[in-house]
C-alpha cells in the first residue's frame, strides 16, 4: 500500500460557548489518497469544519486537537499562521460553495489568478500570465483571453466556480478541498464543473476531499464516502456500494430523498437515535484503507 | 383557481430593463398541484412574486378564484384566499418578532377571533406543538422555522399556496418532514398548490403537472408521469431531466 | 408541558431555556441573555458604573454637595485643592465640586433630552424615506443633505442666536441639529430590511404600510440607533459644554460644565484648578458613554460587533 497523501487520525474541533465546550468534530480519522473522497452529512454535522481544520482556518476561539494530521509525512497540526500559509494554495486548495464571495469584485479575474500563482511559484509576469491562460484552458474556459481582463460580476456562476479552480490550481496543489461546490449552481452547469474536478484527479494524480450533502452527487462522483453524523464519522463506504449501506442514518438519508423512479405517497421520514451519537462505528478499517489498486 | 395569460414581468426601464418572464400561460385548477421548475434566472419565483403583487411592474392577465387582479394592488379577499411560503427560513421570519407575535399578528390581519386558540391550533396542525409558542427564531431550527412560516400562511385559512422553493434550503431529511407536512396540509384543507422548485424530483413528488421553463418562458407544461418516464416533447426538457438524475462521468 | 415545570429550576435555567412558557419569560429571557453578552464586556460595565453613579450624584446632589453651588466667597476664591475644598475654588469662591455635583443635573438634562429628540426625528425621516422611496425620500434626503451641509455646532449657533441663548434653547438647537446621521442611519437600514422576506410575508397578510414600519421595521433599525446614539453622547456633551463656553448655553451663575470651563479659562495658567476640574468630569463622563455603546453594540447589534 502507497503511504497516504493526507492522514487524520482522531480529529476534534471544539468551540468555547456560553453553555460549555461544543465539539464540532468528535474525533474523525480518515486517510487520502490519490483519489475522490466524499463526505456528505447534514448542515452542523462537521462536514465543513472537517475541511477548515485541515487547512488551518478554525478561527479562534476555536480549537483543533488531533492525534496525528499529517500531509506526506509532515505533521501539519496547529501549524503556525506563516507555516500554513506555504501548504495552503500550494499543497492543499479549498474551493468554497459561492464563487461571489471567494472572488475580488475589483480585481480583474486574470490579474487574481496570476497573483495566485506568483505568490506560490514565483515567477515572472508574462510566464504567469501564460499559466492563467493554460489554468483557464484546463478548466473548459472558451475565449480565456477575453475572461482574463472580465471583473467577477461580468461572469455567470458556474464560470465563476470554474474560475475559482483554475486559480486554486494553478500552484498545482497535492490535494484539493471542495466545500460543496456545486451546491449554488444548476444542474446541467454541475456535470461541467464535476467534469473538470474528475478529469484533474485522474491526469494530475491529485487527492479530492468532496464536501457535500447530496448523497446521490457523492455516491456517483467520488471513490470512497466518509458519512458523518454530529461531528462523527458514522460509516465509511466505496461510493458504489452506498446504496448498501448499514447505518440507519445513512439508510434514513437515502430513504428520505424523493425519487422520480420510486414514486411514494410520503416520504419516510429520518428518525434520529441517540445512540448514533457514540455508538462504535461500522467498518472501523474502510475508513482509513485505501481504495484498492491506488 | 388560477388562471395566468400572457404574463410579462420586467425589471428596470429601457435600455437597461430586463424581461425576466415573457408571455407565460398556464391554469391551474382547483385542488391541483402544479410545479414551475427550471434553473436559476429561468423566471419561476418571479411568477410567484407577480402573483402575490409583490412585484408591480407585469402585464397580461392573472385570475385568482374567479377575480382578475391589476398591478400590486391587492384587496383583503386576495390575501385571504392567497398565500406564500418562502424558499428561506430564515428571511422569512423577523428576527426579533417570536412565533407567537408572528402568529398573532398574521391570525388579526386576517380578522380572526379567539386567537390564542387558533394559535395552538396552527401550531397542532403543522407539527410543532405549543411548547414552541414563545420562541424567537434564533431559537428555531431551519425546519422548524419553515413550519412556522407554514403556520402563518394558514392563519388566515386560504385555498391557493404559493411554494417558492420551499425546502431547497433545507437538509433532505427535514425537507422529507416539511413534503410530508404540505402533502398531508393539502389534503386535509383541500388546497391548491403553484410550487416553485430546480428540484425535479421533489416537483416529481409533489405536483400532478409542472411546466419547464427556460430563459422566462414555459417551454413544456407535462403531466407528472411523463416527467417520470423522462418523457418530455422538448430537447431542452430532456436534457433537465438527465443533468438532474446526476453525475455521469464523462 | 407539567413535568417541566415541576421539576425545581434555577432562576438562571428558567430565562435560559429554550422553550419558555409565556410571552413574559420569552421576553426576560431574552434580555438576560442580551444582558449576559453586556456583562461579559468589562469596560462596558465600568461605563456603565460611571453613569449609574452619575445619575445618582444628580439625584443627591442636595445631600452630597459639600456646600451651595453658588455661595460665594470673594476672600476664599481661587483656592487650589484642600481637605476644606476638594477641589478648589473658582473666581468666586465658590466650591467647584459642590457645582459640578449639581452641574451634572445639567448635563443629564442635556444630554437626555437631546437623545430623546434627536434620534426619534431621525428614525422617523430615515424609515419613511427608505420605506417610502421615489420623491418621497428625494425630498427627506435632501434636506437630510442641507442639515449635513452645516458644521454642526455652527448651524446649533445660529439657531441659538435665533432664539436666544439658554440652556433650553441650547437643548433644542442640538436636537435640531444631531438628527441627519441618524436619519441617515435608519433609511440605510430601512433599504436592506425593505425587501425582506418577512416583509413580503407580512404585507401578504394584509398588513399596511403604517403597520410595517412601526411593527416591522422600527424594531430592527432601534437597536443600530440606539447604539449610536450612546456613542454620539459624547459628542452631544462637548456640544452642550461648547455652547456653554461660548457663552450661548446655560447662563451664569448655572454650574454647566462648558460655562465652568469657559470661566476658568482666564486663569488657565496659574489656577488650572478650576478648568481643569470640569473638563475632566466631562472626560469622564464622555469616555463613560462610549465604553457603553460600545458594549451595547455586542449586544443588540451582532454585526458591528468585532469577533
Amino acid at each position: 500500500m502507497t503511504e497516504p497523501m493526507l492522514s487524520v487520525r482522531n480529529l476534534h474541533v471544539s468551540f468555547p460557548t456560553r453553555q460549555g465546550v461544543f465539539e464540532a468534530v468528535r474525533g474523525v480519522s480518515f486517510d487520502l489518497g490519490r483519489e475522490r473522497l466524499g463526505v456528505v452529512g447534514e448542515s452542523g454535522s462537521g462536514k465543513s469544519m472537517t475541511g477548515r481544520a485541515i487547512l488551518g482556518l478554525v478561527r479562534p476561539p476555536g480549537q483543533v486537537r488531533a492525534d496525528r494530521m499529517d500531509l506526506g509525512g509532515q505533521s501539519i497540526l496547529n501549524l503556525p499562521e506563516r507555516g500554513m500559509r506555504k501548504i495552503r494554495g500550494s499543497r492543499i486548495s479549498m474551493v468554497m460553495q459561492d464563487p461571489k464571495f471567494s472572488l475580488n469584485p475589483v480585481m480583474t479575474i486574470g490579474d487574481q489568478i496570476i497573483e495566485a500563482y506568483r505568490l506560490h511559484a514565483g515567477g515572472g509576469k508574462a510566464a504567469a500570465r501564460k499559466k492563467a491562460l493554460e489554468m483557464l484552458k484546463a478548466v473548459q474556459i472558451r475565449d480565456p483571453e477575453r475572461v482574463m481582463d472580465a471583473y467577477p460580476h461580468e461572469v455567470s456562476g458556474g464560470m465563476g466556480q470554474r474560475i475559482m479552480i483554475a486559480m486554486m490550481l494553478a500552484p498545482d496543489p497535492e490535494i484539493l478541498i471542495a466545500d460543496e461546490p456545486t451546491s449554488a449552481l444548476d444542474v446541467s452547469v454541475r456535470t461541467e464543473v464535476l467534469n473538470i474536478m474528475d478529469r484533474l484527479v485522474r491526469d494530475r494524480g491529485m487527492g479530492l476531499i468532496f464536501i457535500s450533502h447530496d448523497l446521490n452527487l457523492v455516491a456517483q462522483f467520488c471513490d470512497r464516502v466518509l458519512i458523518m453524523y454530529a461531528g462523527r464519522v458514522v460509516e465509511t463506504l466505496a461510493a458504489q456500494d452506498l446504496h448498501n449501506a448499514r447505518h440507519p442514518y445513512t439508510q434514513g438519508l437515502l430513504n428520505s430523498l424523493p425519487r422520480l423512479d420510486a414514486p411514494v405517497d410520503r416520504l419516510p421520514v429520518l428518525q434520529r437515535q441517540e445512540n448514533w451519537r457514540s455508538d462504535p462505528l461500522i467498518d472501523q478499517g474502510l475508513e482509513t484503507e485505501l481504495p484498492k489498486g491506488v | 383557481m388560477l388562471n395566468v395569460e400572457n404574463l410579462d414581468v420586467w425589471f428596470g426601464f429601457p435600455p437597461d430593463r430586463v424581461d425576466a418572464v415573457k408571455q407565460v400561460s398556464f391554469t391551474v385548477a382547483q385542488g391541483e398541484s402544479f410545479g414551475l421548475v427550471g434553473e436559476s434566472g429561468s423566471g419561476k419565483s418571479t411568477i410567484l412574486r407577480a402573483i402575490a403583487g409583490l412585484i408591480d411592474s407585469w402585464s397580461g392577465r392573472v385570475d385568482v378564484a374567479g377575480q382578475a387582479v391589476h398591478g400590486s394592488h391587492r384587496d383583503r379577499a386576495f390575501y385571504k384566499t392567497v398565500q406564500m411560503v418562502f424558499q428561506d427560513p430564515y428571511a422569512s421570519l423577523h428576527p426579533r418578532h417570536s412565533v407567537d407575535a408572528v402568529l398573532h399578528e398574521a391570525l388579526k390581519l386576517q380578522g380572526m377571533d379567539n386567537i390564542d386558540r387558533r394559535i395552538n391550533q396552527l401550531l397542532d396542525d403543522v407539527g410543532l406543538g405549543r411548547g414552541f409558542r414563545f420562541r424567537y427564531p434564533h431559537q428555531l431550527s431551519g425546519g422548524q422555522r419553515q413550519r412556522v412560516a407554514i403556520a402563518r400562511a394558514l392563519a388566515g385559512n386560504p385555498r391557493l399556496l404559493l411554494l417558492d422553493e420551499p425546502t431547497s434550503a433545507l437538509d433532505v431529511s427535514v425537507q422529507a418532514e416539511i413534503l410530508n407536512l404540505l402533502t398531508d396540509l393539502r389534503r386535509e384543507h383541500g388546497l391548491t398548490y403553484v410550487m416553485v422548485s430546480h428540484d425535479l424530483a421533489v416537483v416529481g413528488h409533489m405536483c400532478d403537472r409542472l411546466a419547464v421553463m427556460q430563459h422566462g418562458q414555459i417551454v413544456e407544461v407535462m403531466e407528472v408521469d411523463a416527467l417520470r418516464r423522462g418523457a418530455g416533447q422538448q430537447d431542452y426538457t430532456r436534457h433537465l431531466i438527465r443533468a438532474s438524475a446526476g453525475y455521469e462521468r464523462a | 408541558m407539567s413535568d417541566t415545570s415541576s421539576k425545581p429550576q434555577s432562576r438562571r435555567d428558567w430565562l435560559l431555556t429554550d422553550a419558555p412558557l409565556t410571552r413574559h419569560q420569552a421576553r426576560l429571557g431574552a434580555f438576560y441573555q442580551g444582558w449576559l453578552t453586556f456583562r461579559a464586556n468589562k469596560l462596558a460595565m465600568l461605563g456603565l458604573i460611571i453613569l449609574i453613579l452619575l445619575i445618582g450624584m444628580a439625584i443627591f446632589a442636595p445631600w452630597l454637595a459639600p456646600q451651595s453651588p453658588f455661595a460665594q466667597n470673594l476672600a476664599g476664591r481661587l483656592q487650589p485643592p484642600s481637605p476644606e475644598h476638594w477641589l478648589g475654588t473658582d473666581a468666586l469662591g465658590r466650591d467647584i465640586m459642590s457645582r459640578l455635583i449639581y452641574g451634572s443635573r445639567i448635563t443629564l438634562f442635556i444630554v437626555g433630552t437631546v437623545a430623546l429628540i434627536a434620534p426619534v426625528i431621525g428614525l422617523f425621516i430615515g424609515t419613511v424615506a427608505g420605506f417610502a422611496g421615489g420623491w418621497v425620500d428625494q425630498v427627506l434626503m435632501r434636506i437630510t443633505d442641507i442639515f449635513l451641509a452645516f458644521p454642526k455646532l455652527i448651524l446649533a449657533l445660529a439657531f441659538v442666536a435665533a432664539l436666544g441663548p439658554g440652556i433650553g434653547n441650547a437643548v433644542l438647537a442640538l436636537a435640531l441639529t444631531g438628527w441627519p446621521p441618524y436619519a441617515r442611519l435608519a433609511r440605510a437600514e430601512t433599504l436592506t430590511i425593505r425587501n425582506a422576506d418577512f416583509i413580503a410575508a407580512a404585507r401578504l397578510q394584509g398588513a399596511g404600510r403604517m403597520r410595517l414600519l412601526i411593527r416591522h421595521i422600527w424594531p430592527l433599525c432601534i437597536s443600530s440607533l440606539i447604539v449610536r446614539v450612546a456613542l454620539d453622547m459624547a459628542g452631544i456633551i462637548l456640544s452642550a459644554a461648547g455652547l456653554g463656553f461660548l457663552g450661548l448655553g446655560a447662563q451664569p451663575p448655572m454650574p454647566e460644565w462648558g460655562a465652568m470651563i469657559s470661566d476658568g479659562r482666564i486663569y488657565i495658567l496659574d489656577f488650572w484648578w478650576v478648568a481643569a476640574m470640569p473638563g475632566l468630569a466631562i472626560f469622564i463622563v464622555s469616555l463613560a458613554f462610549n465604553l457603553l455603546g460600545d458594549g451595547l453594540r455586542d449586544v443588540l447589534d451582532p454585526k458591528g460587533a468585532k469577533q
